[in-house]
């Protein structure tokens, strides 16, 4: 089965629940080598996308993911709101019309987050940021589809590898954003960015255990 | 008409503050608006609140952006990409320190000259001495 619209739909109402479950957590990784308020924006950002989730209903995904992104980036203040905003609009315009995602669609999906990203905060990996997670999640879900698994397959591998990343991060000094300001006192803190990051692609796979095929 | 001015400030009384004291040096010649905080007015930036403020003091001559942290860039490049879906007037966003900056741009503005001369002055902010050093 393909990622349908109503997969859509749950995957975000979900990812807004785990976020406001993790809010403390991520705020406290934020805390760490940032403005302390990650958990917080993204709590707010979703739960405000969460609440439009109701008028979505019939939206095709890409304009689902559209709204997604305009809620994020007119109710997010920091600077996860211009990146996931920037992030679900170039996803929103790649599946434009489309009522259903299979493996290439998500890899599709995949490409253009992680490029809006780069985009925007004008980064690459190996900088501390949510492309430390997002990029390796990009790869495994190339291999994934180039070894023709299924999409719970491809989705678990994802979010695998982008839980990997996120390890990664904490050895690595930060070049980009607020923690970029603390310098060599970036090294051995989680970037909390990576991690929602991360949390997006594992809610994502939760959402399609024993569904997507 | 002259070059509007937009201050961008994760915090708004920053901003304000900012915009009052070039405010000053531009003795009601040019137009000035702050774009502070988060949108419900915590610390952060606005893409709405910048969206906003360049709409208001934009004409024509174009506007200068000036901004206090590096982390405000994607929100106001996001406000200058939506600004400039509908309108042809020049923006351009400073690298120059926010207090200096503005207050520099102000009067430069204030005397008519053109964005590029405006944002050529706000960057001689980074090379304004505070402390005079004693001779030796």
């Amino acid at each position: 089965m393909p990622i349908t619209t109503e997969d859509t739909l749950r995957w975000l109402k979900q990812y807004a629940q785990v976020l406001h479950e993790q809010r403390d957590y991520l705020t406290q990784l934020d805390s760490a080598i940032g403005d302390a308020d990650h958990g917080f924006n993204m709590d707010r950002g979703f739960k405000a996308v969460s609440e439009k989730l109701a008028g979505m209903a019939g939206m095709d995904i890409g304009s689902i993911l559209k709204t997604v992104g305009t809620t994020l980036v007119s109710t997010v203040g920091g600077a996860s709101g211009p990146l996931y905003g920037t992030a679900f609009l170039r996803a929103g315009v790649a599946t434009s019309g489309k009522q259903e995602l299979y493996a290439a669609d998500v890899v599709n999906l995949l490409t253009v987050f992680v490029e809006g990203i780069k985009a925007r905060g004008k980064a690459q990996t190996g900088e501390k940021t949510m492309l430390d997670a997002l990029v390796p999640a990009l790869e495994a879900a190339k291999m994934a589809e180039a070894k023709k698994l299924d999409l719970a397959q491809l989705l678990r591998l994802s979010s695998a590898a982008a839980e990997e990343g996120v390890k990664q991060t904490i050895p690595m000094l930060a070049t980009k954003g607020r923690a970029s300001y603390l310098g060599e006192r970036s090294i051995g803190h989680q970037d909390p960015g990576a991690t929602s990051s991360w949390l997006l692609l594992k809610t994502l796979a939760d959402t399609g255990e024993g569904v997507f095929s | 008409m002259t070059v509007g001015l937009v201050i961008v400030s994760h915090s708004a009384r920053l901003a304000e503050g900012v915009a009052e004291l070039a405010g000053q040096m531009a003795q009601g010649l040019v137009s000035i608006a702050s774009a502070g905080g988060a949108p419900d007015g915590s610390l952060g930036t606005s893409f709405e609140k910048v969206l906003a403020a360049l709409r208001q003091v934009t004409g024509p001559d174009g506007a200068l952006i000036l901004l206090d942290l590096g982390s405000a860039v994607m929100a106001t490049e996001m406000a200058v990409e939506a600004f400039a879906a509908d309108h042809d007037y020049p923006v351009v966003i400073s690298a120059a320190p926010l207090v200096e900056g503005a207050v520099l741009a102000a009067v430069e503005a204030s005397v008519g000259s053109s964005l590029q001369e405006v944002a050529e002055a706000a960057e001689h902010g980074s090379e304004l001495p505070k402390l005079h050093k004693e001779d030796s």
